[in-house]
């Protein structure tokens, strides 16, 4: 099996965090063809079913579109993907934030930290 | 709408009560794990749904046929020992199968025995336990039947097999079809699953979807299954 699922958390929400980052890294293009859902089931390793239920709440969240007769597409709408880089973007801060927290650095300590930690890597 | 409905399953043997009040209802278009320990009613269950055992109390209906002939033609079933001829080679078994079964589509058997490298030539007899294991399941999954019902399928192979074998599965998975699998090899399958069937001591003590055991307990199929068959 390609992907490797996390215990405890339900399969079609690891599937939408998983497609999620590749639309957000690019690695699907904008407006591009998904394979139908048995393929990406397939791939996958899951139940298409699952899969299809991942793919319509994609589509609830506006990051994928159907169109009747051809098939699924990544969104092409800046707005959705910017969206969601700032979301995704956001999201890696707050866990990183938070492992920091949990060493027992304070927020001044993180930020002042985070500003050396820049410099030195840029 | 429920191809499979089974209500107040019984069968004993004798003292022991394989099957206690079993009742389910199984709709199309689902892959359904059937997990339970050894001697849980498995089997057992399985047996009575493909008409080769009888209900000592209860009733079973395959789209809307009791178990027999009828249904047959739409139950594709998988043993959980071998029970083809030793003597015949997958040519002759592809054979054997054509004649018995309309539904058996033979390109997709050849393309599945090529695949997994299984000698059309070699007889059964002469076939390892994981090659013959393979070869039946080729057989069975070649058929465009209704219901699946799959008994310990993935027990005797190897890893590489294993995901060929769920991923036959997932490829072949059709929206008028059931499949039911059977193990107890939990974590290897449990992605596949729709819903999931605990049984215990011949009693059915879960039936749910699979996501949804996942969201509400926070844990996996196979760590609920631990918990709950905790020895």
């Amino acid at each position: 099996m390609e992907w490797n699922f996390k215990n405890g958390i339900p399969i079609y929400t690891q599937i939408i965090d998983e497609m999620t980052m590749q639309i957000a890294s690019g690695e699907y293009s904008p407006g591009e063809k998904l394979s139908s859902v048995r393929d990406l089931a397939t791939d996958a390793g899951v139940n298409p079913n699952t899969m299809q239920r991942a793919l319509a709440e994609m589509e609830r969240r506006g990051l994928v579109y159907s169109e009747r007769t051809s098939g699924r597409f990544v969104t092409k709408d800046e707005n959705v993907l910017a969206k969601l880089h700032e979301e995704l973007a956001k999201k890696y801060f707050e866990e990183f934030n938070e492992k920091l927290r949990k060493l027992g650095m304070d927020s001044e300590t993180v930020r002042s930290s985070v500003k050396r930690w820049l410099d030195e890597i840029v | 709408m429920a191809i499979i409905e089974i209500s107040g399953l019984t069968k004993s043997f004798g003292e022991l009560r394989a099957l206690d009040d079993v009742s389910l209802s199984l709709e199309k278009g689902q892959i359904i794990g059937l997990l339970g320990p050894n001697g849980s009613g498995k089997t057992t269950l399985i047996k009575i749904l493909n008409g080769l055992l009888q209900p000592t109390a209860g009733s079973v209906s395959i789209n809307g046929m009791a178990p027999g002939v009828g249904s047959k033609k739409i139950v594709a079933y998988l043993p959980d020992r071998n029970a083809l001829p030793d003597y015949m080679d997958a040519k002759k078994l592809m054979d054997m199968y054509q004649d018995f079964f309309e539904d058996f589509d033979r390109e997709r058997a050849e393309a599945m025995i090529r695949d997994l490298g299984i000698d059309m030539k070699q007889t059964m007899k002469k076939m390892s336990k994981g090659t013959k294991e393979k070869l039946q399941l080729c057989l069975v999954m070649a058929r465009q039947a209704q219901v699946y019902l799959l008994d310990e399928p993935i027990g005797g192979v190897d890893p590489a097999t294993r995901d060929y074998i769920l991923r036959t599965i997932i490829s072949n998975y059709n929206e008028d079809a059931v499949v039911i699998i059977s193990t107890h090899l939990i974590s290897d399958i449990e992605s596949v699953l729709d819903d999931v069937i605990f049984i215990k001591e011949g009693k059915i003590v879960l039936h749910r979807a699979a996501d949804d055991i996942r969201e509400e307990k926070g844990e996996s199929i196979d760590g609920l299954f631990r918990e709950v068959f905790k020895c």
